[in-house]
């Protein structure tokens, strides 16, 4: 289970394999990236910056994990957030699962990203030639984290 | 009561301050009261902290307005989260 904040890049390929080294009952592996668009609500984005608590990230997004980990039976997690500024195409965010079956490896990526969106102190602002805003929590998001909490998806989990 | 303040994202930029250590005046003895007092700081202030714009954590755990705090707690004061 590991967690980066980072500015830099990061390599798909280099993190699975990392990610899957030293367990040889790792049946699945699941992986989510967030990109950067380049248009919302109807605007062009020319570039987002991105800010986070130090240590209040870091921590929340270990909670996540633990919660997910306890959902299912995930052998292993990683995350990378960026911050600061990124352009249309970057890559913002890595959730990555392996379990021993693909159920429990979708499902574990899945929750963390959905619960990334609304309970990880992170603020993105967008930079559009009309000026630049900073974005709200969306409400999809939050109806999102609210599925995971309902009694029929606990029950499957 | 001596506190930690710090900043994020919308308010962070808009009243131009990251961190601060403040001294709160008597009888401040939670969030809504902290808030309600830095808005007294004038137009910008009273715009940006209106109660429902700002989200806050206490010592890096979310809170809400009622939430007690405490001496050398650290108050973060913040617009809602939009990470991912």
């Amino acid at each position: 289970m590991s967690v980066s904040i980072q500015e830099s890049d990061f390599d798909l390929a280099a993190e699975l394999n990392t990610l899957r080294s030293g367990n040889s009952k790792v049946g699945a592996m699941v992986s989510f990236i967030g990109l950067v668009r380049d248009f919302n609500l109807n605007e062009t984005v020319d570039s987002i910056y991105l800010e986070y608590y130090p240590g209040m990230t870091e921590k929340a997004l270990n909670k996540i994990i633990a919660e997910a980990t306890e959902r299912w039976n995930l052998l292993n997690v990683r995350v990378i957030h960026r911050i600061g500024r990124l352009y249309a195409n970057d890559q913002i965010v890595l959730v990555a699962t392996t379990a021993l079956h693909r159920g429990e490896a979708f499902a574990g990526c899945e929750f963390i990203i959905d619960y990334l969106k609304t309970a990880a102190p992170f603020w993105k602002k967008e930079e559009t030639g009309e000026g630049s805003h900073w974005l709200e929590t969306r409400e999809t998001d939050v109806q999102r984290m609210e599925y995971w909490h309902s009694d029929k998806v606990r029950k499957s989990a | 009561m001596k506190i930690e303040l710090v900043y994020f994202g919308r308010p962070k930029e808009h009243l131009k301050i990251a961190r601060e250590t403040a001294d709160l005046p008597a009888g401040t003895s939670n969030l809504a009261g902290v808030l309600a007092w830095l808005r007294t700081r004038g137009d910008v202030w009273a715009q940006e902290l209106a109660d429902n714009r700002v989200r806050c954590a206490i010592n890096q755990e979310f809170a809400d307005l009622p939430a007690t705090i405490k001496e050398n707690d650290e108050i973060a004061i913040f617009s809602p989260i939009s990470g991912g």
